[in-house]
């Protein structure tokens, strides 16, 4: 199998997979669709928390962000948005088909664009600090989210926001939303795969390895950093704004910025597949999901002790995770790609020129 | 003063009380190779760390190439042309060797669009060369940081020479490295001078090496630069004997 | 906004009650300066930044809570919760904490987070959503013809901090444990050269940390209240504390612990009780910016 071949059929699959799940498994097609949504989580938080050797405890925060500024935008086009929120408004509202998508097209752009920008002012913040100081930083500004926003009238504070009803009843916004979320989840892992072979990718993986000698030889680590941050925020943004229509309701603590469910799910299920690859924080989110779906109803009461256990065990004793235990055990199905030129080491000499003097 | 790529002068730092460097002043000629001893705790890897930006100095001015550095930021500093190689060899553990090379192409005219760009032929070529330079062509695809000790070294070499640099600080590159080894060292180190043109600041605590391969040598002790000048010279200076015999 | 400044003009126009603000924080910070002097007495000697900090503090608050419900006067709930919180910490210590030690600081830091939310969890499961406190029967003092109240709990509970504040310093600096321990904090390779057990040390600073919390959760029970999710605020308000000190100072440590219930109890005042954990949260975010812009300058990784 030649080279295209090979890497390319795991995206074959899941196309296919994924496109007609929802067909043949009607009653969960919503939980498959917060599988993709947990693979779009695993994803972005590995680009700085596997790639680049930042670990973020705080990235829910772009979600909730889009999620309620994709909320905004839908409303406050047509309406005014705090009357729209306030609890004491008795006027029943309704959206046409066309405000209902107009809305939800332009909020969806506006959420991943805004979310973006928010990671570029977050990173003046904490972009700076190293290991530990900047996960609790970034924790922080997730809990100062969750709270600032629960305290905002304007934005319904903490009663949260009725979305605007999907026009062709729920059958069909199952359906709607479920392939929303599968073409962000396909489309984020084909650009992580391009951009992971561009320099971007060599320079994550530098400034992970050894962020001093990166700067030491004059990488602009800034702007790596910043732009990582960026690219993972847009797409949470985006992912924010699908999830926050397809629930119908959104509200700050347990469905924008949930810093103990989803926030951590994200780290966990890195961590359980494989941290700086590409397949790793998939084949970890599908662990994950399918076994918290099959094992929540059983563990009623206890699931989230069973969540912070599982937790601990996988930091313990599992932290390479699968990807990471495959590589260890079979090293040749990942060895690198063979070298363009083979044969005797290109000759001397000649073919080194001396380089001219200096810096520009 | 024309034919000094980096002049230092009067340059302090001193380290929660201890004074590390005091008023060392000193040049490097450009194209050459110039030496930098002392014994141990004498200063030398600190007044590197100044050179490059590492840390903010007391007082006095560094010069590179004309250009005043001693506030600029080692990133600054790197994509000028002024590179240095670590004590305990740095290298990007987790990527192979081709990767390790490049990622340490000059960034100076890097623009936004390049981040995205992927590895052309001709850096690809150019990395393959510098690699059979120091001997690890067969091992471009290996993991660096399954490399040996020496080898890891050799890497770090090559990468710095990736970077195009005008001016290389070595901070003892011999260290550690197998004796038989140390001529093909030497060897590269030189030609990479003249070929080149990379003019070489080094450290070392390896006499034979220094003085066969440096032009002008300073020698430091206590923070101070105690003498200067030809091999011959600083062989012979009493001073620097005493220095290292522990006599002052 | 309006309220915020309602509030203010109150406190320029009494300011006895400036005074009563005042001396509650300090009293509150008692406990706050104890909790965060266990914090950095795990991260200088064993570079564990402990997120469940706050959690083991509710642990011991409703251990003590529960004393007072079966009929057994809470202040005992001081030692029980001590004696108790020490067990946990060393089962923590053995099951968890150990093998996280040697690795990379994330992983310990979100280890600790994970025993975070097994305890919150945990103690939501046992004891419901609502907050308890723990009432010990004591009258209140009135000072300044009513304008200030201290109950007298407030009180004992300074006390008691500072007491076992002081009781820790001097074994610290006196017992051959306490040297080992400062020992090992400076260089732990060369403790065990020199035939310190690192082993031992660390698992009696964990413990030792956790009897604290147990012991500073009590008093919380006694003082204030506790509720299952209260651990977080309480993890970050003692990180911020930690942090602003430097871990390595412990008088300044201690400082910024009663500085911070200050802190709070005029920033709670003015901007009203709903933005009491946004306020800690930012100020974490401004301490660490505050780093950030030193490593600016200095041009050094905040480590």
């Amino acid at each position: 199998m030649n080279l295209a071949a090979r890497q390319s059929w795991p995206f074959l699959l899941i196309l296919v997979a994924g496109v007609i799940a929802p067909f043949l498994f009607p009653t969960y097609s919503n939980e498959i669709a917060v599988l993709w949504l947990m693979i779009v989580f695993a994803s972005t938080w590995d680009i700085l928390g596997g790639q680049m050797g930042y670990n973020s405890l705080g990235n829910i925060f772009f979600f909730g962000a889009g999620m309620y500024i994709c909320a905004v935008v839908q409303i406050g086009l047509y309406y005014n948005v705090g009357m729209y929120t306030s609890g004491a408004r008795t006027t029943h509202i309704v959206f046409t088909n066309a405000q209902y998508f107009t809305g939800l097209a332009l909020g969806t752009v506006v959420a991943g664009i805004a979310s973006a920008a928010l990671a570029v002012v977050a990173g003046w913040i904490v972009l700076a600090l190293r290991g530990p100081y900047f996960a609790i930083g970034t924790l922080g500004i997730a809990i100062a989210a969750a709270e600032l926003v629960s305290s905002w009238e304007w934005v319904g504070a903490a009663s949260g926001i009725s979305m605007p009803v999907f026009p062709y009843g729920p059958e069909p916004q199952k359906l709607f939303f479920y392939f929303l979320l599968f073409a962000l989840a396909f489309v984020l892992l084909v650009f992580l795969k391009w951009l992971y072979s561009t320099n971007f990718g060599l320079a994550l993986n530098a400034i992970r390895d050894d962020e001093e000698k990166a700067e030491a030889m004059g990488l602009h680590t800034r702007r790596y950093k910043r732009t990582a941050w960026a690219i993972s925020a847009a797409f949470l943004g985006v992912a924010g704004a699908i999830f926050g229509n397809m629930t119908g309701f959104i509200e700050p603590r347990d469905i924008a910025f949930p810093t103990t469910t989803f926030n951590l799910f994200m780290v966990v299920m890195v961590l359980l597949g494989g941290k700086g690859t590409l397949w790793g924080p998939v084949i970890g989110a599908v662990i994950f999901h399918t076994i918290k779906e099959v094992t929540w109803t059983y563990f009623l009461g206890w699931q989230f002790i069973a969540l912070g256990a599982l937790i601990v065990v996988t930091i313990v004793y599992f932290q390479q995770g699968v990807a990471g235990w495959l590589m260890e055990k079979y090293p040749r199905l990942f060895a690198p790609r063979p070298a363009a030129r083979r044969g005797a080491a290109p000759a001397l000499g000649g073919a080194l020129t001396p380089h001219p003097e200096g810096a520009e | 003063m024309s034919g000094a790529i980096i002049a230092l002068d009067n340059v302090t730092k001193s380290y929660g009380g201890v004074i590390a460097n005091r008023a060392v002043s000193l040049t490097v000629e450009r194209g050459g190779i110039t030496g930098l001893i002392g014994p141990n705790g004498s200063g030398k890897t600190t007044l590197f760390n100044s050179i490059v930006g590492y840390h903010p100095i007391d007082s006095g001015s560094i010069r590179f190439d004309g250009q005043e550095i001693s506030a600029l930021s080692v990133q600054k500093i790197a994509r000028l042309g002024l590179l240095r190689t670590f004590q305990t060899t740095r290298i990007y553990g987790k990527m192979s060797c081709m990767q390790n090379m490049l990622i340490s192409i000059p960034h100076r005219k890097a623009r936004l669009a390049d981040m995205f760009a992927h590895e052309r032929a001709d850096v690809v070529e150019r990395a393959e060369q510098l690699l059979a330079f120091v001997g690890l062509y067969e091992k471009r695809e290996l993991r660096s940081g399954s490399l040996s000790f020496g080898q890891q070294k050799l890497l770090e070499f090559a990468m710095a020479l990736m970077n195009e640099p005008t001016v290389l600080l070595l901070d003892e590159p011999t260290a550690g490295i197998n004796p038989t080894l140390i001529n093909g060292l030497l060897d590269r180190l030189k030609r990479a001078n003249t070929e080149f043109g990379i003019t070489l600041f080094i450290i070392e605590h390896n006499m034979r090496v220094i003085m066969n391969t440096a032009e002008k040598i300073y020698c430091m002790a206590h923070g101070e630069l105690l003498a200067a000048g030809e091999p011959g010279e600083i062989q012979r200076d009493q001073r620097v004997i005493d220095a290292y015999l522990g006599a002052t | 906004m309006n309220h915020i400044l309602g509030n203010i003009s109150i406190l320029t126009a009494a300011p006895v009650l400036n005074l009563g603000l005042l001396i509650d924080g300090v009293l509150i910070g008692s406990i706050f300066a104890l909790a965060a002097y266990g914090l950095a007495l795990v991260w200088g000697v064993m570079n564990v930044k402990n997120l469940a900090q706050g959690d083991f503090i509710m642990l011991g608050g409703y251990i003590t809570w529960s004393l007072g419900r079966h009929h057994i006067d809470p202040l005992f709930g001081v030692p029980v919760a001590f004696a108790l919180l020490w067990g946990i910490g060393w089962v923590v210590y053995r099951l968890v904490v150990s093998k996280v030690i040697t690795r990379d600081l994330f992983t310990s830091l979100l280890a600790t987070f994970g025993i975070a939310i097994v305890i919150q969890q945990s103690l939501n499961l046992a004891f419901g959503p609502d907050t308890e406190s723990a009432n010990a029967g004591l009258p209140t003092w009135q000072l300044a013809g009513g304008l200030i109240t201290i109950p007298v709990t407030r009180v004992i509970g300074f006390v008691l901090a500072i007491a076992l504040a002081a009781a820790v310093i001097v074994f610290m600096k006196n017992s051959r444990m306490g040297q080992a321990i400062r020992a090992t904090a400076q260089d732990a390779r060369a403790a065990r050269v020199l035939g310190i057990d690192t082993e031992k040390v660390y698992s009696f600073t964990f413990c030792l940390n956790a009897a604290i919390c147990g012991a500073a959760g009590a008093l919380v029970a006694l003082v204030w209240n506790v509720q299952p999710f209260f651990g977080t605020t309480y993890s970050i308000r003692l990180f911020v504390i930690v942090t602003a000190a430097g871990f390595g100072n412990l008088p300044a440590v201690i400082a910024a612990g009663f500085g911070m219930g200050v802190f709070e109890q005029f920033g709670g005042f003015v901007l009203g009780a709903e933005f009491q954990q946004a306020l800690i949260v930012i100020l974490l975010l401004g301490v660490l910016a505050v780093r950030q812009w030193q490593y600016v300058r200095v041009r050094q990784a905040v480590q």
